[in-house]
């Protein structure tokens, strides 16, 4: 009997998370464009979508966007967390702090924050500002993932390859790397699939000229929002489930 | 020969934030030697060993390689290889991989580089094994591969930090002559750091025994053991009797309440001394015959011999004896001249209460 309950009650509460995502999902095919009434299945909101240029561009933007943040930061957090690791207890506790801050920092904190910086520092506002912000809050994510590989390894590792005669560059890129590869690769994963879903710093750190797929939503909903939009949302919600479930899949191997 | 230093460390000492760990060594390591550095945890024998590969920089002295100074010369440029506690293979790469690593870096041709892999597959009895992960090998053969991953740069100097330390006892034993015979076909040099005094004696021509920063001794296995320059290594190597106890005059010592003739000379007369005197140096005779009566208070079959520990009132002794007495019996200990050996006290005062701690 508790049995059955147990189970009724994780229903309703995955119901309760899934419901309007299918909602929208069911909606994106709907031939109609009320959402009172269904008027068969059709593909033609999809079809719509990928010729309206404005999405368009908010998708390459978008893509674009995530995909520089992620090699940069990438890059900038794996050499990072090389260097907290190799600091002594102190400076590394005091660092793995201001890692952290960032992360357990609401998004509209970071958000406005950045925005008063680039009004500060007279920045005009547009991609490359969205950009940089990206970066700022893919990195520490990246430094996460890399450092418990670093932790794993053998403390000797690295002295061992100089040992054997590689200079420091030989040894970062032919045994540090590999050796946190998977961390690396986690780290990286992780920070295109934020920088994908991504609202609200994005929207505090671009011009209404550039948009990315999130603010272009956020901006279309005050026009009065057409099924085209559902349709983006369905294969928006689809690709970051895909990535999080890679992610997931690898934090569990690791 | 004989003059030709590899390795001098002239008056060497390391500060980490203020702590000594290392206070003025001075040290030379011959070509083709096997030396030991010998000591208890935190003695700095690991310091010593980080200094000569280049992890560490020395505080204050002199490190020359063949009479040039390296200190300032990164490890990847040194001519000595290490062998690190807990073998730090690279587990990304196979043994074959592990092993070609150095000789991939000086851009060795293929062709040799396989070569010289599989002879030392062979060398270390790991023939065949290259293609498998490092992860998937026993402790025994990830060390064999640590090992072989050294040798195949031909080094001048192997350091070994600790090498056998994760080995079962069995297998320790079975790579201790194992090194010991790898390095005289060689002829390589070998500084090899352990707090296993066993190990130390078994395979090394020159033990540096150290404690708390400094050098005790140094000599070979065989002086060490009979000459021991003070208690604690006397302690240190093998099981001893330490007491203290006054030198009359040259030739005559008493300890334990007795007057023991012995060959040392030079200490003055009524001079403070440490004795030591090894337990299978002491023979049971009849207690009217004996230089000192005593009970035996336990007795423990050690397999080659009877372990006993006989209390003559003012110390008790631990003798091995190859015949039994029953415990509780009284006997006679008898120790010839040649078998007292006598130290200048160590500058920690010792009372009688320590030596009995470290002799039982």
């Amino acid at each position: 009997m508790t049995k059955v309950l147990k189970r009724i009650y994780l229903g309703l509460i995955l119901i309760f998370l899934y419901m309007p995502i299918a909602v929208l999902i069911v909606q994106s095919f709907n031939a109609g464009k009320s959402r009172a009434k269904w008027e068969g299945v059709s593909l033609h909101w999809y079809i719509d979508l990928f010729n309206n240029t404005a999405i368009m561009n908010a998708l390459w933007v978008t893509l674009s966007v995530a995909l520089l943040a992620t090699i940069v930061s990438t890059v900038i957090g794996t050499l990072a967390a090389i260097g907290i690791h190799s600091m002594r207890k102190r400076p590394q506790a005091m660092m793995m702090t201001l890692t952290n801050l960032p992360n357990t920092m609401p998004d509209i904190v970071t958000g406005i924050s950045l925005m008063l910086l680039f009004i500060f520092t007279q920045v005009d506002r547009g991609y490359v500002t969205m950009l940089l912000a990206h970066i700022t809050f893919d990195t520490p994510y990246v430094i996460l993932s890399v450092l418990p590989k670093l932790k794993q390894m053998n403390k000797h590792t690295y002295e061992a390859a100089l040992d054997l005669g590689a200079t420091p560059r030989y040894a970062l890129l032919h045994v540090l790397i590999p050796e946190c590869k998977q961390g690396i690769v986690t780290g990286a994963l992780l920070a295109f699939t934020l920088s994908l879903d991504d609202f609200t710093v994005s929207y505090f750190t671009t011009s209404p000229l550039v948009q990315n797929l999130s603010t272009l939503i956020y901006s279309a909903t005050k026009l009065g929002i057409t099924p085209i939009y559902y349709a983006l949302s369905a294969l928006m919600f689809v690709v970051l489930l895909l990535l999080l479930l890679a992610v997931n899949r690898r934090t569990q191997e690791n | 020969m004989e003059n030709e230093h590899l390795i001098d460390l002239i008056h060497v000492s390391k500060d980490f934030d203020g702590v000594k760990v290392l206070d003025d060594i001075s040290l030379y390591i011959r070509k083709k030697e096997f030396v030991t550095l010998l000591g208890p945890s935190g003695c700095g024998k690991t310091t010593t060993l980080r200094i000569i590969g280049g992890f560490e920089t020395p505080s204050e002295g002199q490190l020359l390689f063949e009479g040039r100074d390296i200190v300032s010369l990164p490890p990847y440029k040194r001519r000595v290889n290490t062998v690190f506690q807990k073998y730090a293979l690279f587990p990304h790469l196979n043994v074959h991989d592990n092993i070609a690593f150095g000789l991939k870096i000086k851009k060795t041709p293929k062709a040799e580089i396989d070569r010289r892999v599989e002879q030392m597959l062979e060398l270390v009895g790991l023939k065949g094994y290259g293609k498998r992960r490092v992860e998937a090998l026993s402790g025994g053969q990830q060390q064999r591969v640590a090992i072989a991953r050294s040798l195949v740069n031909e080094p001048e100097v192997l350091l070994l930090d600790e090498p056998l330390g994760a080995l079962d006892l069995k297998l320790r034993k079975e790579m201790q002559l194992e090194l010991k015979s790898m390095q005289q076909r060689l002829g390589i040099t070998f500084l090899y750091v352990t707090h296993d005094q066993e190990e130390a004696l078994t395979m090394s021509d020159t033990i540096v025994v150290m404690r708390d920063g400094k050098i005790l001794q140094i000599g070979d296995p065989k002086h060490i053991y009979d000459e021991p320059a003070n208690a604690f290594v006397a302690d240190f190597i093998g099981e001893s009797n330490i007491l203290s106890g006054t030198m009359i005059r040259d030739e005559l010592v008493a300890f334990a309440g007795s007057e023991f003739p012995c060959v040392d000379f030079g200490f003055g007369s009524n001079a403070p001394v440490d004795v030591v005197v090894r337990p299978e140096d002491i023979t049971l005779v009849g207690e009217d015959v004996g230089q000192l009566t005593g009970t035996i208070r336990s007795v423990i079959f050690k397999g080659v011999h009877y372990e006993m520990m006989i209390d003559t009132g003012s110390y008790v002794f631990k003798v091995h004896s190859t015949t039994m007495q029953p415990q509780g019996s009284r006997v006679g200990l008898s120790i010839v001249p040649f078998n007292i050996h006598i130290m200048q006290p160590m500058n920690a005062p010792r009372n009688e209460k320590e030596a009995q701690d470290s002799a039982v």
